[in-house]
């Protein structure tokens, strides 16, 4: 099973979820950082680190001697990442997203596949929990193919993965949650925590996956987030009131679970919860992920 | 015309609730939403939007099934796993790349362009505001980043105004890249926090890579002294401003609830310290409040 802990709104509390559950269920865990920009989950967990890999893109570099400057491969690339120029031809690496077009329609065979560096992934664990971690260099936009490749680090089909989410509504969230079997939302009954809750839940419903809320802080702001959850028929799995021993544990990268005992317990039936709802919901919606 | 452009790395440092204070303060201003992902400012600043946009961005394939022969050439080409074995094209992974639509021996795909969001011209109590919804799961916010921005200039030009104040989306990719390119200033608003400090850290090497320079403040900081100090240090080896600590205040949260800005509940030691903030920021960005 794969569970993947979203929120639309950053700084809600979705690493400290992903992070206590992976540690507190007590049996084998994957555990993947997805919010490849802002990679965080290893400054709760403590990993030991046992290795890192460079992650690279293929681009195309044109071989000047076999071009032919015919601009085929300018005309087919929707990224702006080839310029046919009067007497040479260019390439943008930073622009391409990839798709390997340009060298489908080269007829003189004048496209190469170069790398182009995009971030690093990075393997550690800590007791039963396998954390693997993709983070983007800095300077770099691509962020899905890295995703992708933390995306397939996934446990072995009976074992549990938990993915650590970006925030947001757009590309790098849809590529974390394609293919997984629960969008857990983490949330605060804020105004600004229920505009981007409402998002999230649309992208989630877009993907048709079965989903839970976790409101954290859940005494800070007003009723609308619990409203909302009402009318969408969206189950709050797990409500937190702020505890100011919490948020100094969190700012010290401190697991919870480990200073405050009832964190356990939240994590326990939080993914009583989860197990439940994905065994309702039938095994026939999950999608392969993508290639 | 100067552009400030507020960051935070992390979410949910403050930036938001910051900028609206900065909304309150400033004159002569163009306020932009660049947080198209999940934009929040209208919440606070309440704009009446003047102009409505579609963004058409990018293209999305659309496999004709009268004429598919079910060669599969197409699953054998796209490099996103769209295409389903059923032809059937995913419109979420699909990247518009268009090399179904160009190289199918039948012509039996298209590639048409999308509309991927919608971007505003609004009137608020502060002055213009440009903003954008970027569509629910949906690719190229980097580009209605910088159609916001560009419009937000235009506006400032038009208007005579010349400052722009610009809240950023979290991260450090795509939409913070396209938040950043030719800004004048970047604030980068933290939190005494491990991860504050660790994606702080993240920003202020995007802002030395593209240039730009960077000042921090650190929002909560009375919650973690220490932290807050080791940020500040950290800002300032960086080669970052430091501009001030905001203290905890209960009354932000409240003032989100109620959608308004903290200017509206009295003197709090934290409005106090975002004014003193706001004023350094004029001083340093905007030659003077």
């Amino acid at each position: 099973m794969i569970i993947a802990v979203a929120s639309g709104k950053g700084g809600t509390g979705k690493t400290t979820v992903a992070c206590n559950l992976a540690v507190a269920l007590e049996r084998p865990v994957t555990l993947l950082d997805c919010d490849v920009e802002q990679p965080n989950a290893h400054l709760f967990l403590h990993p030991r680190w046992t290795g890192s890999e460079p992650f690279h893109v293929d681009v195309p570099e044109i071989d000047a001697e076999r071009c032919n400057l015919c601009g085929a491969c300018q005309e087919i690339c929707q990224f702006n990442a080839i310029a046919i120029l009067p007497e040479i031809a260019m390439t943008f690496p930073e622009l391409c997203h990839s798709c390997g077009g340009c060298a489908l329609v080269c007829e003189e065979d004048a496209i190469r596949w170069s790398k182009r560096l995009v971030g690093e992934v990075r393997r550690g664990w800590r007791g039963l929990v396998t954390f693997v971690e993709g983070r983007l260099r800095v300077g770099e936009a691509m962020a899905p193919p890295l995703i992708r490749k933390v995306r397939e680090e996934h446990a072995p089909d009976g074992d549990l993965t938990i993915i650590d989410a970006p925030p947001g509504t757009s590309c790098p969230v849809v590529t974390s949650l394609w293919g997984t079997d629960f969008a857990l939302l983490v949330t605060e009954p804020t105004p600004f925590g229920l505009n981007d809750l409402e998002l999230a839940v649309g992208v989630v419903r877009k993907l048709d996956l079965p989903m839970g809320l976790v409101i954290n802080r859940c005494d800070i702001g007003d009723r609308r987030v619990h409203d909302f959850a009402r009318r969408q028929d969206i189950p709050i799995l797990l409500e937190v009131p702020f505890d100011r021993r919490a948020a100094e544990a969190y700012a010290r990268g401190n697991l919870l679970v480990e200073v405050l005992p009832q964190w356990k317990e939240h994590m326990d039936h939080l993914y009583g919860r989860i197990v439940e709802i994905v065994r309702s919901h039938g095994p026939a919606a999950r999608k392969e992920p993508a290639a | 015309m100067k552009e400030l452009v507020v960051l935070s790395g992390k979410g949910g440092t403050g930036k938001t609730s910051l900028v609206a204070v900065f909304a309150a303060l400033a004159r002569k201003m163009v306020l932009c939403d660049a947080d198209v992902d999940a934009a929040d400012l209208h919440l606070v600043v309440h704009p009446e939007i003047v102009e409505r946009h579609p963004f058409v961005a990018g293209h999305e394939a659309v496999i004709n099934q009268d004429k598919c022969t079910e060669c599969g050439h197409c699953l054998d080409w796209c490099r996103f796993g769209a295409i389903s074995e059923r032809f059937r094209v995913e419109p979420l992974l699909c990247e518009g790349c268009g090399v179904c639509a160009r190289l199918c021996p039948m012509e039996a795909v298209n590639c048409p362009e999308k509309t991927c969001g919608e971007w505003f011209v609004s009137r608020t109590p502060h002055g213009p505001m440009v903003h954008a919804r970027l569509g629910i799961a949906e690719e190229n916010s980097g580009k209605l980043v910088s159609l916001v921005r560009s419009e937000a200039r235009r506006v400032a030009e038009e208007q005579g105004l010349e400052r722009i104040l610009t809240d950023g989306p979290p991260g450090v990719g795509c939409p913070v890249i396209a938040s950043i390119g030719n800004a004048d200033a970047v604030l980068v608003v933290s939190e005494p926090t491990l991860s504050g400090r660790h994606d702080m850290e993240r920003v202020l090497e995007l802002t030395r890579h593209f240039k730009v320079p960077a000042a921090v403040c650190v929002n909560k900081a009375d919650l973690h002294r220490e932290e807050a100090e080791r940020i500040a240090e950290i800002a300032v080896e960086s080669g970052a401003r430091f501009l001030g600590r905001i203290p905890f205040d209960p009354l932000v949260t409240r003032a989100q609830v109620d959608a308004r800005s903290l200017v509206d509940y009295g003197e709090t030691p934290a409005l106090k310290e975002m004014q003193r903030i706001w004023e350094a920021v004029c001083e340093w960005v905007f030659d003077g409040c």
